[in-house]
């Protein structure tokens, strides 16, 4: 299988949100701002494609019994280290974010692609499926987060696009929102790819 | 300002509960509100283990974790007592109470990766609550989660038969029903209020 097939069905054909329905959490938590979906789109790219890559490198030698909770702490391990970071260096976004970055652990999509793709597959193509499987997740993110920013706040990435007259949805800020979002780019998608 | 722990007792289940508020939970959320009978099975599971691990977290955070002055395991070491806990109690349950093993033992595995559980950990931490203030908001996350549940998985009993749009079938409507229950929540807000 070539990487940029590999590629492709993880963040698109077997998108783990629209296809499986999972790591539905911090969709839709993060999703107010284009900046934080960015910013946790990214985290999850990385955490989950170095923990593919770790868990195919020593998948032949980890015994099935303790297989999850070795899985477990290779990925919290990876987010800590994606969390350190962040508060290094985007004070502010770590803050807003608050404990969605360090909840990347119990995200379900981490170990789904863990347990379907690396945990059979070897180093390069679990680390390519790893991003693939990351990008479809922040490009769902940025979707809601866009709707979201644009009628909730008025601005696209903190640029203000729509002019005074505007007055925002506060609904857009809260949490139903978010729930409706997601219900409507489902049904998009399904009529669009899956019922035809 | 200390806040009265049963003030954020009551908060926890309605005013920001943790699923509809803060959105914890969903995974299992959508995938087993079909019944109500297994829907009050995994919400009284969530119940007692978040009760427990809160509790639990609550200890190693302030008496392992900052004294020794390792805070950044804390994602680590939370996750071992959650595993751990559950664990145990799916031990316990088994051992003593084979009827009650038969209606929570399937759902137990399930919530080592429910992320409610570990979510109130960390807000826990986040916020700074003292010993009481804990207890109230664990037994209280539990507590909102498991009404969460149980009122989808009665309105989704109700639906099941009824004509709904093809491309709305199982998560979409789902997430949309979660919508209208989280609008219906927030006019609690303002009854109390927690940060």
């Amino acid at each position: 299988m070539s990487a940029i097939k590999v590629f492709k069905e993880a963040a698109f054909a077997e998108n783990s949100v629209w296809k499986q329905v999972l790591g539905i959490c911090s969709a839709l938590a993060v999703s107010n701002l284009i900046k934080n979906s960015l910013v946790m789109g990214i985290g999850v790219m990385f955490a989950l494609a170095l923990s593919s890559l770790t868990v195919s490198l020593i998948r032949n030698f980890i015994p099935r019994r303790v297989r999850m909770i070795a899985q477990t702490l290779i990925i919290a391990s990876w987010v800590i280290m994606i969390d350190l970071f962040l508060k290094a260096f985007m004070p502010e976004v770590s803050k807003e974010l608050g404990p969605y970055v360090g909840l990347i652990i119990t995200n379900c999509i981490l170990m789904g692609r863990l347990e379907a793709f690396a945990a059979k597959n070897t180093p390069y193509l679990s680390f390519v499926d790893g991003l693939g499987a990351g990008f479809g997740y922040t490009f769902v993110l940025l979707i809601i987060a866009f709707f979201r920013e644009l009628f909730g706040f008025g601005t696209v990435f903190g640029l203000q696009v729509l002019g005074s007259w505007w007055t925002p949805w506060s609904i857009m800020v809260m949490a139903p929102s978010a729930f409706f979002m997601l219900a409507l780019l489902f049904w998009y998608i399904q009529n669009k790819y899956y019922l035809k | 300002m200390e806040i009265n722990s049963f003030i954020i007792f009551l908060a926890a289940i309605f005013t920001s509960n943790i699923l509809l508020s803060n959105f914890l939970g969903m995974c299992s959320f959508l995938s087993v509100s079909k019944e109500i009978e297994s829907s009050f099975g995994l919400g009284m599971a969530v119940f007692f283990v978040t009760t427990l691990t809160t509790i639990l977290n609550y200890f190693v955070y302030h008496y392992v974790l900052v004294p020794l002055d390792i805070i950044y395991l804390q994602y680590i070491i939370f996750i071992i007592v959650i595993a751990a806990t559950v664990q145990m109690t799916e031990m316990i349950v088994e051992r003593f109470s084979p009827a009650l093993y038969y209606t929570l033992g399937i759902f137990l595995p399930l919530i080592t990766v429910n992320c409610a559980i570990f979510g109130v950990s960390l807000f826990m931490v986040i916020r700074n609550y003292n010993f009481l203030q804990t207890v109230g908001y664990g037994a209280g996350s539990g507590l909102g989660w498991l009404v969460a549940i149980m009122a989808l998985a009665g309105i989704r009993q109700r639906i099941r038969e009824k004509m709904v749009p093809a491309g709305l079938r199982g998560a979409g409507l789902t997430l949309i029903i979660t919508g209208i229950m989280a609008l219906a929540f927030i006019g609690f807000s303002g009854t109390v209020i927690i940060q």
